[in-house]
């Protein structure tokens, strides 16, 4: 499977839940509402500067705070399809993956520093890897742990079976 | 095995675990909140649509509902989420709802142990983050988001990772003016927000031994903040006591056996200062005495942190007789605690101190509902987090502290050591 978008980059460690999708709207729960508040702790514009498959890159420990399955689904249905980061969160990374709503991917600190804002991205979960189609660099991605992998491959833990 | 891996073996119907297994364990106890619950209604909506119904809930009389977010509702939204959960709990046979204006009710971490809800050795889940909280009391208490919690609530089963564990031994002798929130403070401002991400705490030493239960149930909410999976402590005859004041349903406990950990950390506690966490991150600390200039808007004591008998108590021991010079809202984690509290003549002192006493709600701390910080404005709070825009406007300012702190400086209006206020 090979996914094409552009990068959404925003480098700071720690954004947090509070940041991704602010407590106020966690009354709501239509996913296309909360969509157009994505991210806004930090661009309020962001959910207009996204389209759908595009991605979104940060800084360490992403999703940390709260457990409002809300932020994923607001990321998700702005249209990020993954998001990329050095390390993630435990609830934000387990949200993401058995919601089904989008791939969180680990990589190496140093390829948050080489892929810059809105550059185009290739990225082939099969092989662990990310192509930086506008510089022509090659990331890889930690691999997926099996359970992980096998919940991702169903479409969620909804379609797993034990 | 140590107590977390002997719980999720328990769980999981295996002899023996060792961290970074992947295993799927029984759930004893289950949570939901007025924001999880709405979210969980609509996973099982949305999987309806595909075709997987929820016909009955593993086991109705295993899980329990709180009203603690967004009550007393302040718009239409509010108000629907509420009927709406409380249909669907009606529906589903499960009568352990603790609605607002009915009897108990509080703050979902607060009446996991106020209520003996769950006992030692158990594996619980809820759908808050700060369901790590609940730890204190010898249980695996894992916060989960909506679709992992509505997959526990059909199948009575999650997947989970066994966790490595940090040892965290306090050691020595807690002066009066140390409370566990400057102590877990200090921890999470020594390993960070990350430091325990995927990871277990735990929690040990004279220090712990000689705490109540209302203290230890702080230090294992803020492991929350340190990203870690569960908080939790052995349980003594500490635990046994305040279970036992609050219920006789048996329980079996676990205890370390030849425990092994990934790291062990030594605090001595006698010369730990009062600890303030600077805004944006809970790891950003700093002795009171070193922010006694700064200057705050609002004093803040409430949430599953900081708002329970004891921190009621120490607050009251700060304000007792005298008047507080900016604005400051108490509000007690739980119906049964205001209770006490007003009992006690706590809320009594409060009021003529000049602050405002709340019905328990989650409210401020999280910036959703009532008594949010304007642009600029700066508070002082008992709560666990001080992101951006955690108590309302994203250029607003939280700094967290004990009660004791947040008293003092309630009466100063800056950021004051409670060593600093007068007899």
């Amino acid at each position: 499977m090979t996914l094409k978008g552009t990068v959404h980059k925003y480098s700071k460690d720690n954004i947090d839940t509070d940041v991704i999708l602010p407590g106020p709207y966690l009354k709501i729960h239509d996913h296309a509402e909360l969509s157009k508040h994505a991210m806004e702790g930090i661009d309020t514009n962001f959910s207009k500067k996204v389209s759908k498959g595009d991605f979104l890159l940060a800084g360490n420990n992403f999703g940390c705070g709260s457990s409002r399955e809300h932020a994923p689904i607001a990321l998700s249905h702005c249209g990020i399809n993954a998001v990329i980061a050095p390390s993630f969160a435990r609830i934000f990374y387990r949200n993401c993956v058995d919601g089904g709503y989008l791939l969180p991917l680990e990589v190496e600190k140093s390829t948050l520093e080489q892929i810059s804002d809105k550059d185009s991205l290739e990225i082939d979960i099969e092989k662990n890897e990310i192509h930086d189609v506008s510089n022509g660099k090659k990331f890889l991605i930690r691999p997926f742990p099996p359970l992980i992998k096998k919940i991702i491959d169903c479409g969620g833990l909804m379609y797993y079976k034990e | 095995m140590n107590i977390t891996e002997k719980i999720i073996a328990r769980a999981s119907n295996k002899n023996t675990v060792s961290p970074g297994d992947v295993v799927f364990g029984n759930v004893d106890k289950l949570m939901i909140h007025d924001v999880s619950g709405p979210g969980v209604i609509k996973v099982f909506e949305e999987w309806s649509k595909r075709g997987i119904q929820l016909e009955k809930v593993w086991d109705a009389d295993k899980i329990w509902v709180s009203e603690d977010h967004f009550v007393p509702s302040a718009d239409r939204i509010s108000a629907e989420n509420i009927s709406k959960l409380t249909d669907w709990a009606k529906k589903f046979g499960i009568k352990k709802h603790f609605k607002y204006g009915l009897g108990q009710y509080g703050i979902c971490h607060t009446l996991s142990h106020e209520e003996a809800l769950v006992l030692p050795g158990e594996f619980y889940v809820g759908g808050d983050s700060h369901t790590n909280t609940t730890g204190a009391l010898g249980a695996l208490a894992v916060g989960l988001g909506h679709t992992d919690i509505a997959y526990a609530m059909m199948h009575g089963r999650i997947w989970l990772k066994v966790p490595e564990t940090m040892l965290f031994k306090l050691v020595g002798k807690k002066p009066p003016h140390i409370m566990a929130k400057d102590i877990i403070l200090k921890i999470i401002s020594d390993i960070g927000t990350d430091g325990a991400n995927y990871k277990a705490m735990e929690f040990a030493g004279d220090v712990v031994s000689e705490m109540s239960m209302e203290e230890r149930l702080t230090l294992t909410n803020m492991t929350t903040e340190a990203g870690a999976k569960n908080g939790i402590i052995e349980p003594d005859a500490v635990t046994d006591e305040y279970i036992r004041q609050r219920t006789a349903n048996p329980y079996r406990p676990v205890s370390g056996d030849d425990p092994n950990y990934l790291e062990e950390y030594t605090y001595e506690i006698d010369k730990l200062e009062p600890t303030v966490a600077k805004p944006y991150s809970p790891q950003n600390a700093a002795a009171a005495r070193e922010l006694q200039g700064v200057e705050v808007n609002k004093a803040y004591i409430g949430s599953c942190t900081g708002a329970k008998l004891e921190d009621l108590r120490s607050a009251a021991q700060i304000l007792k007789g005298k008047k507080v010079k900016i604005r400051t809202e108490v509000l007690p984690a739980a119906q049964s605690i205001y209770l006490k509290a007003m009992k006690e003549g706590l809320i009594e002192i409060f009021m003529e101190a000049g602050a405002v006493v709340g019905p328990p709600t989650c409210g401020a701390c999280c910036g959703a509902h009532m008594g949010i910080l304007a642009k600029d404005e700066i508070c002082v709070s008992t709560t666990n987090r001080n992101f951006p825009g955690r108590m309302g406007h994203v250029e607003s300012q939280t700094y967290l502290a004990s009660p004791l702190v947040v008293a003092a400086s309630a009466l100063k209006g800056k950021i004051t050591d409670p060593r600093d206020i007068a007899k």
